[in-house]
């Protein structure tokens, strides 16, 4: 196996239900060995595609190939891809071994051999002394184990996973999120991770399709869609931002210089395709904007504090720039030796490296 | 979910009580006196003459008897035959309606199951015996059988429908996601997960085929008799104590049935 080989091609792939398009033409390319998140709100069609590719769902255009082979015409017990599913399936009338056996009972190894193996997959997923117990005995973090080991038992090339750490609580969602990356660089099978919990498709992701209402937004690494989105949905969705209306007055130098509410300036890199006039917005990450009483930096806008939120990790400022639009800034404890927190009312400046601001079309 | 609110709890109301008592009173009392005078000594229905057993033991041995021995095998044979295919048919109506997506007359066929049931029975008996009658079919033991399958899918299909309308669709694609065939995930998933609701649907087939009357009255050939046409047929000629004693037996069947079906949906641990 190796991370050059394609594991599935999506070419043009369009999905729908009587008039309404679930899906617009998606293409994508997903590598073998790879962590891949398709990530969106609910009702993008994340689901849809991953039941496309399971089998469940039929495609009404364009094609699916998994190494290098059409799958349409194959029903979903002809598949070698396996799916752990949002609620688990777990089949409730079947002990925890009989359950992670089941897909190679069906494949046709022998029952002992399949229930050895089962053992063994239970073994890895820590479950083993449960093996004599009905699912209904288990936790809900145990059961998703179960559903893990009974879904990779039969060795798939591609494992789907339908949001199955959503049932989890946040204590145990970031354990297993931490578990399954490591059994997905263990077994060296491709993971294709459907969520609507971006910070999750961050921590695990090798790389992540962000979706919308049917339509791929971006594709690329956590750090690409993180730091250089594509367009506002994108800079929306993933982590937080301050989205700003501006007008761009300049360019030069590929750096734009614009202007917004209030008669602030900002100057940032220029984006092919937004010229001079153009309104669009600005994305400005919370956690790359300080706060200081002089303005340090290039890049300076005036405002009043309004509020400051502790929150554990960070502090939150929200800032009323002077008769334009707020903006929050995030300010880590950890550097609070050398930054000051402003009280409310505080005059201030909202300061920024260059780059942090970033243009993007509507 | 059930939510008790102290405003809205049932029990405050007004003769709420009162009311609960009277209406057990008025549906058990006359089973209550079927079942103890079942026991009288005395040739009377009404006069209680002290405890015996003779009733019974007349039922078994007495003149009578070999004429409600022939009576009841032949409910008991007619009601698992009849229960077997009615649950099989409703099984297999139930997995089509349920499991097939949606199709333009599933609430048509729907309705065509469940009809019977709404139905006057007397309506349903002169029609079964007019269509026997019209392709020239003798009426005999068959007949019953199969007007009683015929009669007993609706009540097969509810509780089986009911039930597999709780069965999530996930558990079928999980086991064709597993390499399962159609075939093999309706037998080792689908089939077992409906089991208590298919043991349900038998009993209920099997309670209404064995106590029908009506039907059984209209398409019986001459000289076959089921336990209620027996009875029937017993209680023209005056009512004697013997009569109190098949009913109480056939009480204590149902008494069984119903607790078999209670204990397999309460050991049912699926949900």
């Amino acid at each position: 196996m190796n991370k050059d080989d394609v594991a599935i091609q999506v070419k043009q792939a369009v999905k729908r239900y009587g008039t309404f398009t679930a899906l617009k033409e998606i293409s994508l390319t997903i590598h073998d060995n790879e962590f891949f998140t398709l990530l969106g709100p609910s009702g993008c069609g994340k689901t849809t595609l991953l039941r496309m590719i399971a089998g469940f769902e039929d495609v009404t255009e364009g094609s699916i190939q998994l190494f290098g082979q059409e799958i349409e015409s194959l029903p979903p017990n002809k598949r070698p891809v396996n799916t752990v599913f949002q609620n688990y399936a777990l089949f409730p009338h079947m002990t925890i071994l009989e359950n992670v056996g089941f897909g190679l009972e069906m494949k046709g190894t022998s029952k002992s051999e399949a229930q050895a193996k089962a053992m063994e997959m239970l073994e890895l997923v820590q479950l083993s002394q449960f093996a004599k117990r009905k699912p209904s005995q288990l936790s809900g973090g145990q059961q998703q184990r179960v559903a893990l080991a009974r879904a990779l038992a039969p060795q798939p090339k591609v494992l789907l996973l339908d949001e199955p750490l959503s049932a989890l609580d946040l204590k145990l969602r970031k354990a297993m999120q931490l578990e399954l990356k490591h059994l997905q660089r263990e077994t060296g099978i491709t993971f294709i991770f459907v969520t609507h919990d971006q910070e999750e498709a961050l921590t695990m992701s090798d790389r992540i399709a962000v979706m919308s209402a049917g339509e791929l937004q971006q594709l690329g690494s956590p750090r690409e869609i993180y730091e250089t989105p594509k367009n506002r949905f994108v800079a929306d969705f993933i982590g937080e931002t301050n989205l700003l209306e501006v007008t761009v007055d300049t360019i030069a130098n590929d750096r734009a210089t614009c202007h917004l509410g209030g008669g602030h300036q900002l100057t940032c890199n220029a984006v092919d395709g937004i010229g001079v006039g153009a309104n669009v917005h600005m994305s400005l990450r919370p956690e790359r904007l300080f706060i200081s009483d002089t303005a340090t930096e290039s890049e300076s806008l005036s405002g009043t504090v309004v509020e400051n939120i502790f929150a554990g990790t960070d502090i939150t400022t929200i800032v009323d720039l002077a008769e334009g639009p707020r903006v929050t800034v995030r300010t880590s404890n950890s550097d609070r030796g050398n930054k000051r927190i402003f009280e409310a009312g505080s005059q201030v400046f909202v300061n920024m490296e260059h780059g942090a601001a970033r243009l993007m079309a509507n | 979910m059930f939510k008790s609110s102290q405003t809205h709890d049932v029990r405050s109301y007004l003769g709420f009580k009162t009311v609960t008592i009277l209406c057990l009173i008025i549906l058990y009392t006359p089973l209550l006196v079927v079942t103890v005078y079942s026991f009288n000594a005395s040739k009377s229905i009404t006069v209680w003459e002290g405890f015996s057993l003779r009733w019974y033991a007349d039922v078994f041995v007495g003149p009578e008897s070999a004429k409600f021995k022939l009576a009841a095998w032949n409910s008991f044979v007619i009601a698992i035959i009849a229960a077997t295919v009615s649950t099989v048919i409703a099984t297999l109506a139930a997995t089509g309606m349920i499991r097939a997506g949606k199709f333009k007359l599933r609430p048509l066929s729907f309705g065509l199951i469940s009809l019977p049931i709404m139905v006057p029975e007397i309506v349903l008996a002169v029609a079964t015996l007019i269509f026997f009658n019209s392709i020239g079919f003798q009426r005999g033991f068959a007949t019953i059988i199969l007007a009683h399958i015929t009669f007993c899918i609706p009540f097969a299909y509810l509780p089986i429908s009911a039930r597999m309308q709780g069965i999530e669709n996930t558990f079928e694609e999980a086991a064709l996601d597993l390499y399962a065939s159609k075939k093999l995930a309706f037998s080792r998933i689908l089939l077992p997960l409906m089991g208590p609701g298919i043991i349900s649907g038998f009993l209920l087939a099997f309670i209404v085929s064995l106590d029908d009357f009506i039907i059984t009255n209209f398409v019986k050939g001459a000289g076959v008799e089921t336990l209620p046409t027996a009875i029937f047929g017993a209680v023209k000629q005056g009512i004697k104590p013997n009569i109190m004693a098949i009913s109480t037996m056939l009480l204590m069947v149902s008494v069984v049935m119903v607790t078999i079906s209670y204990f397999i949906s309460k050991s049912d641990k699926t949900n």
